[in-house]
């Protein structure tokens, strides 16, 4: 790692070399991650390999069958380029996610202003197949590439005052079109409690199908909560808040009664205009028939502890 | 502009104007046929389906206000054509809420609908269209006379219900929902003008 000194001021690779050089840099990066010896097998990867094909794979990866990149890149709930399902593939071309600084702010220890790649550079990349629910009431399997929450958050020191973890978006309108419209109050904030984001789940997502992040899905870096409703796992991070007190996380203020804070997958807690109980999973023919919604989104083995005894009609 | 024969308006317009209406039905069925509904194509069909009842329902209520501005009385023969037509794209939309959407759980179905308001609405509005249909013809007219009249202002109610089903339903984004309520919004208090200012 001691070829790679720069300070985050430094001009990023990104910006001055082809597509194909970079990404075998990546590669190199990621692979010493794993501890391997392969520094000239990876100088001969071919242009066109993508940068985190054969990562290891998670044990808590799904064993539903994959939704298609087509379907996952062009079906997207992303308003900041357009309130449309089409919208995003079709505006968010332009976007460039490079350079991109994330800040780690509040009850820590250690918070700072990171260039991206310092930022992810730490942590070892996991291909993790996660379903997730839309509340709208569809679903799809996909198949991540990103790093524990959990781990990337424990290395800023959050203090016994860090109750949640706060989590904002990108608020720019020149490069997010959609923003002109205030459909959502700008910029989107999600959060967590401390424990939820501690939890072995939560993924902090680099790529997808072991390629870069598309922009539509939320590049650079977003964050994945297969639990949770997937309006819950925040696109195009910017910002990442340790805080004392709850979120006030962007779909609760548009619609309370509609968009808790917790937004648990639950079957058995209606949307106040919707059934929650079923849901169609992409990918179906249309002719088949919904699928039954699992409690927690079927991650209950993991994530059912985190609100025993709290009412989850109440605490929606 | 010399109104057209009605020898013209039976076998040329008409056909053509049938053909026009049935045109966004074919092409969701060709869509359907070939896979190209889009990632999730039962939603595609629902909002499809829904969009042509509600633009189909403001074309029928411009009928009226487009015959007194340009004088065109032959107009008036279009409208029960575009009438059917909300009940026949409003029953497509019917179909594929109950069919592909909550695949005959006639519990779920039935739990929807005094439930949810958006459902409520839009159920109504369906229902209310379903005697205009079996009274649309001719025999009807003749048969009800002036309470036919009566019975066919319920297009009002309709179209007040199937505006808000859509704005009920919508997340966020209210622009299209409020687009169609604005243009109701100019037909009716076009036509509420015509009745309290204008003799017929």
């Amino acid at each position: 790692m001691a070829i790679l000194i720069k300070k985050p001021n430094d001009i990023q690779p990104s910006e001055i070399t082809p597509r194909s050089v970079y990404l075998n840099r990546r590669k190199f990066m990621q692979r010493s991650l794993a501890g391997s010896v392969l520094l000239g097998a990876n100088a001969l990867l071919p242009a066109w390999a993508k940068p985190w094909e054969g990562l290891a794979k998670s044990p808590f990866s799904a064993t539903d069958k994959l939704n298609t990149l087509d379907d996952i890149t062009h079906y997207n709930n992303f308003y900041e380029f357009g309130t449309s399902k089409s919208d995003p593939a079709r505006n968010a071309g332009k976007f460039k996610p490079r350079p991109w600084s994330i800040a780690v702010e509040g009850e820590c220890a250690k918070p700072g202003v990171f260039d991206l790649e310092d930022f992810i550079k730490p942590y070892a990349l996991e291909e993790r197949i996660y379903r997730l629910r839309c509340v709208e009431g569809w679903s799809m399997v996909i198949p991540w590439v990103g790093f524990s929450l959990a781990d990337m958050l424990k290395t800023f020191g959050p203090s016994s005052k860090a109750k949640y973890v706060e989590f904002t978006t990108l608020y720019d309108k020149s490069r997010m079109p959609g923003q002109e419209r205030r459909v959502l109050n700008w910029p989107y904030v999600e959060g967590l409690r401390i424990d939820e984001a501690m939890n072995e789940l939560p993924i902090m997502a680099v790529g997808l199908y072991g390629d870069i992040l598309p922009n539509q899905n939320g590049a650079p870096i977003r964050l994945v909560v297969p639990w949770k409703y997937g309006f819950k796992s925040i696109k195009s991070i910017v910002k990442i808040r340790f805080t004392e007190t709850q979120p006030r996380t962007t779909w609760n203020q548009a619609a309370p009664r509609e968009y808790g804070f917790y937004s648990n997958v639950n079957p058995l807690v209606d949307h106040p205009r919707w059934s929650q109980a079923k849901e169609t999973r992409i990918g179906e023919p249309f002719w088949a028939p919904k699928l039954q919604t699992q409690m927690f989104n079927g991650y209950g083995e993991q994530v059912a502890k985190l609100y025993e005894g709290m009412d989850l009609k109440k605490f929606f | 502009m010399p109104a057209p024969s009605s020898k013209a308006i039976s076998y040329l317009i008409k056909p053509i104007v049938f053909l026009a209406c049935l045109l966004p039905f074919l092409m969701l069925a060709y869509a359907a046929f070939m896979g190209s509904l889009g990632v999730n194509p039962v939603e595609t069909l629902t909002r499809e389906t829904g969009g042509w009842t509600l633009k189909f329902l403001l074309i029928t209520l411009s009928v009226t206000p487009l015959r007194k501005i340009t004088g065109q009385n032959w107009l008036i023969k279009l409208r029960r054509m575009f009438g059917l037509y909300v009940f026949f794209y409003a029953l497509l939309h019917f179909t594929t809420y109950i069919w592909f959407d909550q695949y005959f759980d006639w519990a779920a179905i039935l739990k929807d609908i005094p439930k949810r308001p958006f459902i409520t609405v839009g159920f109504s509005a369906f229902v209310l269209l379903i005697p205009l249909a079996l009274t649309s013809t001719n025999k009807m007219m003749k048969r009800l006379k002036r309470n036919w009249t009566k019975l066919h202002k319920l297009i009002y109610v309709i179209a007040v219900l199937g505006v808000l089903h859509f704005l009920w339903l919508v997340k966020a984004d209210t622009r299209e929902p409020l687009i169609y309520a604005g243009i109701l919004l100019a037909l009716l208090v076009y036509r509420a003008y015509q009745q309290r200012f204008v003799k017929a």
